[in-house]
């Protein structure tokens, strides 16, 4: 049913930590692999090997420059998956009821044998986080792994999303941004956690953890380097041979 | 937005064909028998034919029965209830009129208003989409409405009421490109919102997540033809308003009549190829483009 509950038990989403992610793309490899390989129709890919390969991702790392009014650029990588929204647009715009958004965790997700893969649920996503397969016509999204996450035929530290598993630099986190106390939610109240577009009126569930200031050393005044000055140089003066040689091949 | 050739010609001829449809259930013009057969066909070849070509773009067209369960949400899902109603109250009154040279008026009435509510029913799911800023305002609705009503006008021969209409239809087609010109900008939706880094300066798109295209460029992020939109929207006023305009303002003859209405889906094919090709989708500023 693609009405939105009016609640949710618990809201299952992602913390990315934009300040540590360090744009491996480690998270987008492993959850094609994962999705592939698992729930659902497998991500296809088209022309992989040829002159116009494109396919089906979950997860993409964006890469952005952001130049600040004074100082230097800072160059942040950008994951970018599902949000998981509230209000999430896509699911009320599918006529088939093949979107929905779970009432047990927040999850949204597409019940494939349902889909007639009309694409208004990615028209009206304003993050770009679902994508039409093309082998199999029908719209492929992030699950939040759910065929990990309750899945007790893994071992206890596997039952995260494929991506938060992977992920070599601890930059995405998962918990329930519904309960104040989770670990996640208190790192989105000390690190000032944001939304992204929150004009859209999505209401999203996964939040971003903006970069923390660059450090200012450079612009210190201050001798960096404390060794410096034991290295300067101590003959000014070339003397011997060389000089010899320098001074000669001067005149010719 | 990517402008799908089935997308364009459903639009455009269905409503066309349900423009016709509530012209005839108005009683306008008041035929019976074959000469009723031949505008009922008329228009059931355009509107039917537009909503099979929309199933062209399906990834799956075979489940096409499942977008009638969700209604209450959904404005794809209430497009096909109306169309449906349309078409079969539309069917029984053409039906009155044919074989038993009957006018059901109330049943003329409502399959007029189905008609009405299957074109602003399919406007909606354009015009709710705020993640077009173009399209999503009331005027997506007048335009397809005016154009649709125009065109029936004009189909069904109803030469004062097409002068009128067409008139209006291409001041509010004149209206909603102005508007839209400026709509991505005011939405209040640019980089730095959507990346949510504009606190800390000017954001700009470093490197692409990928090097290849993928289905959200081919999509969404549709800009070629672009550069011709003047020229283009200039054209397709001309043929869609203008042109008929002219030719309706002559002697009546059948063959100018014939090239008005040809000059007026060309010129509503051209505008509404403008308006998927000059949609900015706000998934294409995560790429720096528009």
């Amino acid at each position: 049913m693609t009405q939105l509950p009016t609640s949710t038990e618990k809201k299952l989403g992602l913390v990315i930590d934009l300040d540590t992610c360090v744009g491996c793309h480690a998270c987008v490899i492993s959850c094609k692999g994962w999705n592939t390989e698992n729930y659902g129709a497998p991500l296809s890919d088209q022309d992989p090997y040829g002159a116009d390969p494109s396919g089906t991702f979950l997860n993409r790392v964006h890469s952005y420059e952001v130049q600040p009014s004074q100082g230097d650029a800072q160059l942040i990588h950008f994951p970018k998956s599902c949000l998981h929204c509230d209000d999430a647009p896509c699911v009320t715009v599918c006529p088939t009821g093949a979107s929905y958004k779970r009432v047990e965790d927040g999850i949204v997700l597409v019940n494939e044998s349902d889909c007639i893969g009309c694409g208004l649920c990615a028209w009206a996503c304003p993050y770009g986080a679902r994508e039409m397969d093309a082998a199999a016509g029908v719209m492929k999204k992030c699950t939040l792994c759910v065929d990990r996450i309750y899945n007790e035929n893994l071992p206890e530290v596997d039952r995260t999303p494929s991506c938060v598993r992977t992920c070599p630099a601890n930059a995405r986190h998962f918990g329930d941004l519904g309960d104040p106390n989770s670990d996640v939610s208190k790192l989105v109240a000390e690190r000032g956690g944001i939304d992204l577009m929150p004009e859209q009126g999505t209401k999203p569930v996964n939040k971003y953890l903006p970069p923390r200031p660059k450090d200012q050393l450079a612009r210190q005044d201050e001798q960096l380097d404390i060794l410096a000055p034991f290295l300067e140089p101590v003959a000014t003066e070339s003397k011997g041979f060389l000089s010899w040689l320098d001074k000669t091949l001067e005149k010719i | 937005m990517h402008p799908a050739p089935s997308v364009i010609f459903f639009s455009t001829f269905s409503g066309l064909g349900f423009g016709l449809l509530i012209f005839l259930g108005l009683g306008m013009p008041a035929t019976t028998g074959w000469s009723a057969f031949a505008f009922f066909t008329i228009a059931y070849l355009l509107a039917v034919g537009g909503l099979i070509s929309s199933t062209f773009h399906l990834g799956h067209p075979e489940r096409a029965l499942k977008a009638f369960t969700q209604w209450r949400t959904s404005w794809l899902s209430r497009e096909a209830w109306c169309a449906v109603a349309a078409l079969t109250l539309m069917a029984i009154y053409g039906a009155g009129l044919v074989f038993f040279e009957q006018r059901w008026v109330f049943l003329g009435w409502l399959g007029a208003i189905a008609s009405l509510g299957t074109v602003f029913t399919t406007s909606m799911i354009y015009g709710q989409l705020k993640t077009v800023p173009r399209w999503n305002s009331l005027l997506t609705p007048a335009n397809f409405i005016s154009l649709c009503i125009a065109g029936g006008a004009l189909l069904s021969g109803q030469t004062t009421w097409a002068v009128i209409l067409l008139a209006l239809a291409g001041a509010i087609q004149v209206f909603t490109w102005m508007h839209g010109d400026s709509a991505l900008a005011n939405s209040g939706t640019d980089m730095a919102t959507a990346t949510g880094l504009g606190s800390i300066g000017t954001v700009r798109a470093f490197e692409p997540p990928h090097t290849g295209t993928n289905y959200l460029l081919r999509e969404f992020v549709y800009v070629i033809g672009r550069k011709h939109a003047q020229k283009l929207r200039i054209i397709a006023i001309g043929l869609m308003t203008i042109l008929p305009l002219i030719l309706l303002l002559l002697p009546f003859n059948h063959w100018i009549a014939l090239i008005a209405v040809a000059a007026h889906v060309g010129g509503v094919l051209a505008a509404r190829w403008l308006f998927f090709a000059q949609a900015e989708h706000v998934v294409g500023l995560y790429y720096g483009k528009r």
